[in-house]
């Protein structure tokens, strides 16, 4: 499926007011997605003083970063008063070989599947695309318990496993619809030539991955720094990724609430993947569609 | 294909896709029936084999928790899909119309989708707050009785997670919508156009209908997303107030984790791959039924 041809719908007249009311809607419209980003700006630069007058659409008087410092360096989640660094250093270190192994299940999950053709491939791909419908809740506790009995409860790489297979689905669907794509015969002149599954990929398919490889890793990486009820349950006390951290900040406040440090810490959560969105924009809506068409 | 003979290749495949049929099968098929099972025991903090039969089910069934998470599951997929729905697919008709600056509108309309849903339930929160927030912001502009108080009111809250979740999935519903008007034949439009119908009616009688893939496309991940609907009811109400929006996810996780009640957890979180299962199956048949019609 190709997202961007360009307009086909009717050829509008030069102006009309129905032409006015279509850009009065999609102004408004763009307000209203753009209403949080704007409050959660000014918010985290407004000083407590001006948050307490109210007007959280105001522009702040007396703008400053001190919110946006504390919430990064000194924020409190209970006892401890380290700031959302920590969070930021645990989501790097979670998303970094998250997405690299479920890149590389996908590929190969994909290339096998596609090209191979394996004794009950099919079976096991619908099983596999079956599984992406099943809800997360549901496969918590037999999870919980092999995570454990394998030794990785609460640990870095117990949550990379558990993000590893629940990326398993849509990698392999990626990567098997692409390859399934690409002229057959670069593959076949490959086998002819006495190459063996692994140098087929290594030296054919893996050159030709790279428009996938970035889609996929994407999508990878906006997922799983933005998950929230796996790093939770299985990073365990010393891996909590930001978005935990964050709603840890927010919701176990003592006190006066700091709304201006809370928007803050809310923001720096949120720039990771704004900044891979606005940077990548085409690619990641390639990602999206790519997952969804066929979900 | 059918021609490929055996070969040592062949082998190395079925190796390399070893570790993902494990899984599939020990977590996917085994983790889902072994949880079944335990929903039919008495396990509370640790599992056991005591068999009760559907003693959980029922439990379940008249725990005014659960039987409320359920409902605001309904009501909440219900205003979230159809608002969802209508939202995107106006925004993708109205962006189709060689519009000026489509592109950055379309960036404006999908970028919440990048975010996390903890950050968009916290925004809205802050938004929703009813001593600072918007109801404090318009009595400002000299309305003194403006009230909108939604996120503290027992029967309200629930909306305001929808209109959290709509923010942050409608954007995905456009693309998926433009997409598919996007994708409709150049022929149909110009049949439209020397009939001279006017466009509300060829959008609404002719390219609905031909986009509704696009549609079930987009309530299913919709659906999918209803029934794991979890981390924007916690950073925004935690299911209150009371247990105004509390949700069925919420109740797995609260029970499995903190209640120490896992066959309870159990039993309700195979309820839900049961309702899940009611609404997928029809939609794979229906699209290998779609697919049979494209061989044929």
């Amino acid at each position: 499926m190709t997202v961007m041809q360009g307009p086909q719908g009717p050829r509008p007249q030069t102006f009309s007011a129905a032409r006015f009311g279509i850009y009065v809607f999609l102004v408004v419209a763009a307000l209203f997605f753009l209403m949080p980003l704007y409050v959660m700006i000014i918010t985290s630069l407004k000083p407590m003083a001006e948050i307490r007058e109210g007007a959280i659409f105001a522009l702040p008087l007396a703008p400053t970063l001190e919110p946006w410092a504390k919430a990064w360096s000194s924020a409190c989640t209970g006892l401890q008063c380290d700031g959302l660094n920590v969070g930021f250093m645990n989501s790097v270190i979670i998303t970094v070989p998250s997405v690299v192994i479920s890149i590389l299940f996908g590929m190969i999950n994909g290339y096998a599947l596609s090209l191979w053709r394996p004794a009950y491939g099919n079976w096991l791909f619908g099983v596999l695309m079956l599984g992406a419908f099943v809800p997360v809740q549901v496969l918590f506790y037999p999870l919980v318990r092999m995570v454990a009995t394998l030794g990785l409860f609460g640990s870095l790489p117990g949550i990379v496993l558990v993000q590893v297979i629940f990326s398993l689905p849509v990698m392999t669907l990626l990567f098997r619809n692409y390859y399934a794509s690409l002229p057959i015969e670069l593959f076949k002149a490959a086998r002819v030539d006495g190459a063996g599954f692994w140098r087929t990929w290594f030296a054919i398919m893996l050159p030709l991955s790279g428009p996938m490889l970035i889609v996929a890793c994407i999508l990878k990486a906006t997922n799983t720094w933005n998950d929230y009820v796996l790093g939770l349950i299985f990073a365990g006390r010393d891996n909590l990724p930001m978005t935990v951290q964050l709603n840890n900040i927010v919701n176990s406040t003592m006190g006066e609430r700091e709304y201006n440090m809370e928007m803050a810490a809310t923001l720096l959560t949120a720039l990771v993947p704004l900044a891979i969105y606005f940077v990548s924009g085409r690619w990641f809506v390639r990602g999206i569609a790519a997952g969804a068409v066929k979900g | 294909m059918a021609s490929v003979r055996w070969r040592p290749g062949k082998a190395a495949a079925a190796l390399a896709l070893l570790p993902t049929a494990v899984v599939v099968l020990l977590l996917f098929v085994g983790g889902t029936g072994w949880a079944a099972l335990v929903s039919l025991t008495s396990s509370k903090m640790l599992a056991n084999w005591n068999f009760v039969g559907f003693d959980q089910y029922a439990a379940l069934f008249s725990n005014p928790r659960w039987l409320k998470s359920l409902a605001n599951m309904l009501i909440f997929g219900v205003c979230f899909i159809s608002t969802s729905l209508i939202v995107g697919f106006l925004l993708a008709i109205f962006l189709d119309q060689r519009i000026r600056g489509e592109s950055i509108f379309r960036t404006i309309y999908l970028y919440s989708y990048a975010t996390s849903f903890i950050v968009a339930g916290l925004v809205w929160r802050w938004i929703f707050n009813p001593t600072l927030g918007i109801q404090d912001a318009v009595r400002d502009l000299g309305f003194e009785t403006f009230t909108f108080d939604w996120i503290v009111d027992q029967r309200l809250a629930i909306f305001t997670i929808v209109i959290a979740a709509v923010w942050h999935g409608a954007g995905l519903v456009m693309v998926i919508a433009l997409a598919g008007i996007r994708g409709v034949d150049a022929e149909i439009w110009k049949a439209l156009k020397v009939d001279g119908i006017p466009a509300w009616r060829a959008y609404l009688f002719v390219i609905l209908p031909t986009v509704r893939t696009s549609i079930v496309t987009a309530v299913v991940l919709m659906m999918i997303g209803v029934v794991r609907l979890y981390d924007v009811v916690v950073a925004m109400t935690n299911g209150g107030p009371g247990s105004a929006t509390e949700v069925p996810a919420k109740f797995i996780v609260d029970n499995l984790f903190e209640r120490q009640n896992i066959a309870l957890a159990t039993a309700a979180s195979t309820s839900l791959l049961a309702l899940m299962l009611c609404l997928i199956v029809p939609y794979l048949i229906w699209q290998r039924a779609k697919g049979r019609r494209a061989d044929a």
